[in-house]
């Protein structure tokens, strides 16, 4: 309980990315909020990157990080991208107002 | 190591609460600021764990660049007016689904997580080589040399973003009066200026 281990950080991976997961289906507002528990999720993979890299003493789990960074980065500008068209084109971007797929 | 646990239980509390607070509270706002303390506490534990580079990283990228870019959406799309209840009323039959694949994840990965044997040489924080050179210089010399493609090619995916992001919300409207370039730079002195010759004790007429 004391000495902090790789199970520990694992642990909290797991637990933060059961959040995100959760909060996706559970997400009845708007789709901000989605991309916001896409966020968490890619976060909790790169606290099990960073984990394991760090007690296993290998540097390569932190340059996959950088790169799950990037991509994370990318596609919040996309999709923020697209939500704001689809705002100016709809009005609205409640959940269950994005239908027009009937899916 | 009592600081190091005592340090990783502080922020761990804070990040599992704080990203409970991102999917559950009312109002988007305060889901972004609940998101940037998120990001806040995980770099923390990036910077107490050993990877400075990426928790200092996590703080200029996630919280300077991410959070502030939602906070920029969520300020432009007016979704005060969106905020409403999401367990009353609507039917909503994925909710126990989603709550069933989620725990069914969550349970997955703590039994892998605690079925897991380590050997006892990597689970020790202290067989890390962190005297001689820092995290940062580590991570320089491999990122620069054998990773040197991949981190080519993550500056082409931001370069990539940023193009459709610009591409997606560009707009021209109809009605704006905008600087015609040509026009401004193609007036001369004769087409522009028109003497007149004014006699004394007379004013002049100029149509307009």
């Amino acid at each position: 309980m004391i000495e902090i281990g790789l199970g520990h950080y694992l642990s909290l991976g797991a637990i933060i990315f059961f959040l995100g997961v959760i909060g996706i289906f559970l997400n009845r507002k708007n789709v901000i909020v989605i991309l916001m528990s896409i966020e968490l999720i890619l976060l909790s993979v790169n606290i099990n990157l960073i984990s394991f890299s760090i007690f296993s003493g290998d540097i390569v789990g932190q340059i996959f990080t950088m790169l799950i960074l990037t991509v994370a980065a990318a596609e919040a500008a996309i999709g923020l991208a697209i939500i704001v068209i689809y705002y100016r084109n709809r009005g609205s971007i409640r959940v269950e107002d994005i239908h027009g797929m009937k899916g | 190591m009592l600081a190091h646990s005592v340090f990783f239980y502080f922020f761990s509390v804070i990040a599992i609460f704080s990203s409970l607070m991102v999917i559950t509270s009312r109002s988007t706002i305060n889901s972004v600021f609940f998101l940037i303390l998120d990001f806040i506490s995980v770099g923390c534990l990036f910077i107490m764990v050993g990877a400075e580079f990426l928790g200092m990283i996590i703080l200029i990228v996630y919280v300077g660049a991410v959070a502030v870019l939602f906070l920029f959406v969520v300020m432009m799309l007016n979704v005060a007016e969106q905020k409403q209840s999401w367990f009353i009323g609507k039917k909503s039959n994925h909710i126990p689904i989603g709550l069933i694949v989620s725990v069914l994840i969550l349970l997955e990965l703590l039994v892998v997580v605690g079925g897991w044997k380590f050997k006892s040489d990597v689970m020790s924080i202290s067989n890390l080589n962190l005297s001689d050179i820092s995290n940062t210089h580590q991570l320089g010399l491999v990122m620069y040399t054998d990773y040197i493609l991949y981190f080519q090619l993550a500056g082409v995916i931001l370069l990539l973003s940023m193009i459709g992001a610009i591409l997606l919300t560009f707009r021209q409207r109809k009605g704006v009066k905008k600087q015609s370039y040509f026009n401004q730079i193609s007036r001369t002195p004769s087409s522009s200026i028109e003497l007149k010759d004014i006699e004394s004790n007379k004013g002049v007429k100029i149509d307009d």
